[in-house]
């Protein structure tokens, strides 16, 4: 009777034993446990939200993104109301975030190339203003600069109701508000002009497809830059003086405190895009300097035997070979740009952050479904960057040797 | 028997003046950066206000106005704590710092064990004796911490169990024979590296309370010190991913070939090693989480910069040149930080390998 008892006992326990004494045994029982802790920890979780959601009267759902969202936003690139929904709303922030970054991103890398060519001049003190930049605006936090620019330098500029005392209107101007500028409003025929641009353009790409045949076949280079440039600018330009300035502007005017119609971007955005701008161009500095140092020095020295100049030679040889190595961290850099534009809501620009995760959240209280949102944003783009940029790896490791 | 004054003019001549169109150039920048030198040097020392109050700062307002920065430096520092228990962040800061340059110092015997104690035995030391609430130490709830010693506290937190956690994802994301660990690893790690600082941040402080039952009441500190955790643990794996990827195979294979197991290899023999490659990538993301403890502002938790904020916004304070040296003050302190933990990063860099200094 007691080993009937006994017997599967021991056989159980010996069971286990057996599994933790192979590799693959414990493998399983690690990946079981932690299965098993995992799905504990969720059921805990949601039993847990649907319980307080109960008791605030939350229902779960997306159907608050139909509703009226009763708040306005300081600039939007699609109409927006205040009597416009969520949903709505959601799309005008995520387009200012677009917006920031993307203007924000082609800033910093040219500043950043910029400086990080310099940083490798022969020029001792190019060099050193080059590396005092980088360990600035590198080691100085990016809120602490954001704030900077819009608390102590920003804010302090003249406010739109001083400039009336020179007169009634103006056209342009930059004052505490933003770029405050006169609304074009194009008058008949003006779309001539965007068809002639079109024009230019789909021509200029023609040209410079020709000429680097004809460098590839014949060796001998063409102009490119200049006429493509001339002709970009030029013809819409020309068709424009032509039809008699068919484009009218409608001045900001002053009203009681501040200004009517005009146009205006607003200033939290420039304080923003500047310190984006300005931090991110240290860290691509540093990437660019170190694609640069990554290659061998022999190139250059090629390079400079065959009678290319130094600016030459970077734009030659040396960058389009430093690039393979200076694209993967350059490509994070963007995706950190983009994150860090939702510091955006420490001075209410009205990103996605700042409009949907902030203003939004608080009114509606769905925190779950407004953070699922905005963290897929921001997590489908950086997925997709690193899609991308493994298939960039994978392209450029095939030609190498 | 060559001069110092012509080794001095043959440097300026190679490295400045190798060209005439370079000279300009020299000459140009130079005297640009001379005439910055001499506008920051007038603003912060010569035209500032040194003594005073308020008044002062108005009545001459072209230079900084560093009573600002005297009479508000013990909330900058301490934020709201109560000034006669203001003894007990001293003393944690104290050890924090002296453990700090004890570990720096090459020389200092028992490293291994004053890392060890730096990591397990002081953070929670520091927590239960800034806390209180025992042994007639008065209760000082973190509500009322702020100022730098709430910036270390986040960073010092975020870093002592980001390490750990960082470890363990790292070495879960290896796993090739576990699918299931790597799976959740890869997933955890590249959600939060994926997500700005800031989302994080709101989703602890908002969605933290939901996800709780209703008896556990988790304060604004614990909601924004789980957020550093959770991301601060995916940026740690990365970094100790490429310690370990850093590794040559052979140590593997040869921990293998000996007979120990999965853990005695990985305890005895690779992370010892790894552990050393990756202690400059762990100070840069010390550096990145130190700067990021700026963004508990934005949720409403007061640290250094958010003491210095509130000072600025003060209308009692108000005067044009109050916001500058406010954030001036900030920038030199956090770059000061940040900077010699970056020099610190690269001196072991060199000690590991020796650079190449050749100029393109």
């Amino acid at each position: 009777m007691s080993e009937a008892v006994d017997h599967p006992y021991r056989e159980r326990r010996g069971v286990l034993r057996g599994l933790w004494a192979s590799r693959k045994g414990r493998g399983l029982i690690y990946q079981v446990l932690l299965f098993s802790v995992l799905l504990l920890l969720i059921l805990i979780l949601v039993s847990n939200a649907f319980y307080n959601m109960e008791q605030r009267g939350l229902k779960a759902g997306f159907g608050f993104l139909n509703r009226t969202a009763g708040f306005g936003i300081v600039q939007s690139l699609v109409s927006y109301e205040e009597t416009s929904t969520y949903g709505r709303a959601f799309v005008v922030a995520l387009l200012n975030t677009i917006l920031v970054a993307s203007i924000g991103v082609v800033l910093a890398t040219m500043l950043g190339f910029v400086i990080g060519v310099m940083r490798l001049s022969p020029n001792w003190m190019i060099a050193r203003i080059a590396t005092i930049y980088v360990e600035t605006f590198r080691n100085i936090p990016l809120l602490l600069q954001i704030l900077f620019w819009y608390v102590a330098i920003l804010k302090p500029l003249p406010a739109p109701i001083d400039l009336f005392q020179q007169g009634e209107s103006f056209f342009l101007s930059f004052n505490n508000r933003g770029l405050v500028f006169a609304t074009p409003l194009p008058q008949a025929g003006f779309s001539l002009v965007l068809w002639a641009l079109s024009l230019a353009v789909l021509a200029s790409i023609a040209w410079s497809w020709y000429a680097r045949r004809r460098q590839l076949q014949k060796g001998d280079q063409l102009p490119v830059l200049w006429p493509c440039l001339a002709g970009i600018v030029g013809l819409p330009f020309a068709v424009f003086l032509l039809l008699g300035l068919p484009l009218d502007f409608v001045p900001p005017v002053m009203a009681r405190f501040t200004y009517e119609g005009g146009s205006t971007v607003v200033i939290e955005f420039f304080a923003l895009l500047w310190a984006l701008v300005i931090y991110t161009a240290a860290f691509i500095a540093d990437i660019v300097r170190a694609g640069i140092q990554g290659i061998p020095y022999g190139q250059s020295e090629a390079a400079y035997s065959l009678g290319l100049k130094r600016t030459q030679t970077l734009k030659l040889v040396t960058i389009p070979q430093a690039l393979r190595i200076i694209i993967p961290p350059l490509t994070s850099q963007y995706l950190n740009l983009t994150k860090n534009s939702s510091l955006a809501a420490a001075i209410a620009y009205p990103d996605l952050v700042s409009v949907f995760a902030g203003t939004a959240l608080s009114q509606t209280g769905r925190a779950i479904e407004i953070m699922f949102m905005t963290l897929s944003v921001y997590l489908s783009l950086s997925l997709l960057t690193s899609l991308a940029m493994n298939i960039y790896q994978r392209r450029t490791q095939l030609v190498e040797r | 028997m060559v001069g110092l004054g012509q080794v001095f003019l043959l440097w300026l001549r190679e490295n400045l003046f190798f060209s005439w169109r370079n000279g300009v150039l020299s000459v140009v920048v130079g005297g640009f950066l001379l005439w910055i030198i001499f506008l920051l040097g007038d603003w912060f020392f010569l035209s500032a206000t040194w003594s005073g109050g308020i008044e002062d700062c108005r009545m001459r307002q072209d230079g900084a106005c560093w009573p600002f920065v005297r009479v508000r430096f013990s909330q900058f520092v301490y934020g709201f704590y109560p000034s006669v228990e203001r003894w007990r962040v001293n003393v944690v800061m104290f050890v924090f710092f002296t453990g700090i340059a004890l570990l720096v110092w090459e020389r200092t015997p028992w490293r291994g064990k004053i890392v060890l104690f730096m990591l397990c035995v002081f953070p929670l030391a520091s927590w239960f004796l800034m806390r209180g609430g025992f042994f007639g130490l008065a209760d000082v709830s973190t509500g009322r911490w702020g100022g730098f010693m709430l910036t270390l506290v986040l960073a010092s937190v975020g870093i002592v169990t980001s390490l750990p956690f960082g470890i363990l994802l790292a070495l879960g994301r290896r796993a090739e024979s576990l699918p299931f660990v790597k799976a959740f690893c890869v997933v955890f790690i590249e959600f939060w590296r994926g997500v700005p600082v800031i989302t994080v941040l709101f989703a602890t402080a908002f969605m933290l309370p939901l996800f709780m039952p209703a008896s556990v009441n988790f304060d604004q500190l614990l909601r924004a010190m789980v957020g550093f955790i959770l991301f601060s643990s995916a940026y740690m794996a990365e970094v100790v991913r490429g310690g370990l990827e850093g590794l040559q195979r052979g140590q593997y294979e040869a921990s293998d070939a000996l007979g120990m197991t999965y853990w005695q290899s990985r305890i005895r023999v690779i992370l010892p090693q790894a552990l050393k490659i990756m202690i400059p990538g762990i100070l840069l993301t010390f550096i990145g989480l130190f700067k990021d403890t700026t963004l508990v502002l934005i949720i409403g938790l007061l640290d250094f910069l958010g003491m210095i904020q509130a000072g600025i916004s003060d209308p009692r304070w108000g005067a044009p040149n109050v916001p500058f040296t406010g954030y001036a003050f900030a920038a030199v302190v956090y770059f000061c930080f940040c900077y010699s933990m970056s020099l610190y990063a690269r001196h072991i860099e060199k000690k590991f390998s020796a650079g190449r200094d050749r100029r393109h």
